[in-house]
């Protein structure tokens, strides 16, 4: 069968899809947030005497803010080097429960693995809340591209805010450091209040709130995955609860 | 650091491994779950619960420079960004604001 050359239909979603990836990314309270955490960075791995080109190559390979900081600071002060992935393994496990939540919203019903390597590589809280989010106003068959778009918009402003970071290091003020770490919880905190309508993202917000610090205190290993398991399952049965009550 | 490519190959075997092996292991679980089911509604709230646990962990164990800013002057800031976002029409944006506010201002008056 012979396809003559036609325009594809296809083309102006798709190309419409990476303007609003750019557009939801770059208008995106996150965008600060990553800019500020990794100017941050950026001077953090300055001080601890790292190149500027291996800064800026962790964040676009790790994309990981709070294992960055922890690798940094434990490198730079001896720590072992299988101390210091398994810190880093621990600290990114939230990225697994957030892949798995995050690929039935963009994948379509015959999508292999490998054009989701891509997606996953992107995916933070950040990306998962905003393509979360915006993901219904999209079409399915484009949603890949939008999160691909919106990730690397992301990731780019990263990288170069983490260059920025290192040079600018000397400019800083003393209480930047802070100031910047602390833009982390906070926009975490605040998004995902926001986005949580069901009960069930309430219930697991506030669960995992007060379990996360019990399991940390009586250290607990691997206490941030059991955070999510133990308060995620009562939230979930909760949630289960109300509907069979209704 | 004089092992210039020695410091590349840890940032990959103690940086990226350690962290893009979960995103690998979330495309192999996550790839062949339907988005209404109630599998995806538990991870979900697995993962929510997850993110929870990482801002209590910051807040209360903070790396780095933000140890330096006592804990009572941490949570009073998380409850200033809080309050912040609920009084301005629920904009995060405003709420971090007001957060980071506080916890700067908290800092320097605790400071002296």
């Amino acid at each position: 069968m012979s396809t003559p050359a036609q325009p594809d239909p296809s083309s102006y979603t798709r190309l419409a899809a990476v303007i609003a990836g750019l557009k939801v990314a770059s208008t995106s309270v996150f965008f600060t947030v990553i800019v500020v955490t990794y100017i941050g960075f950026g001077a953090l791995a300055h001080d601890y005497g790292f190149p500027v080109g291996w800064a800026t190559l962790s964040t676009a390979l790790m994309w990981a803010g709070p294992a960055q900081v922890i690798m940094v600071t434990a490198l730079g002060s001896g720590t072992t080097i299988l101390e210091v992935a398994v810190a880093v393994a621990l600290s990114s496990v939230r990225f697994m429960p957030l892949v798995v939540a995050l690929l039935p919203v963009i994948r379509g019903p015959r999508t292999g693995p490998w054009p989701l390597l891509l997606p996953a590589h992107f995916v933070s809280v950040s990306v998962w809340v905003e393509v979360t989010r915006h993901a219904p106003s999209i079409a399915r068959e484009h949603r890949i591209t939008f999160c691909n778009a919106l990730g690397a918009t992301l990731v780019a402003a990263g990288t170069i805010a983490t260059a920025a970071g290192f040079y600018l290091v000397a400019l800083l003020p003393a209480l930047f450091g802070a100031a910047a770490m602390f833009v982390t919880p906070l926009s975490f905190l605040l998004s995902i209040v926001r986005n949580s309508r069901l009960l069930l993202e309430r219930l697991a917000l506030v669960l995992g709130l007060i379990i996360g610090p019990l399991l940390a205190h009586y250290q607990v290993g691997l206490d941030l995955l059991w955070t999510g398991i133990i308060a995620g399952t009562l939230a979930y049965g909760g949630h289960r609860l109300r509907a069979a009550l209704r | 650091m004089s092992l210039a490519l020695n410091g590349y190959l840890a940032l990959v075997l103690v940086g990226f491994l350690p962290s893009e092996i979960w995103r690998w292991i979330g495309v192999a679980l996550g790839r062949t779950l339907d988005e209404d089911s109630e599998m995806v509604l538990w991870v979900r709230a697995v993962a929510t619960a997850l993110v929870a646990g990482v801002v209590a962990r910051i807040v209360l164990f903070p790396p780095g420079g933000l140890a330096g800013v006592p804990l009572e002057i941490r949570l009073g800031a998380i409850g200033c960004g809080l309050v912040g976002f609920f009084v301005l029409k629920r904009s995060p944006f405003a709420g971090l604001i007001v957060g980071e506010a506080a916890l700067v201002i908290g800092a320097i008056v605790m400071g002296r």
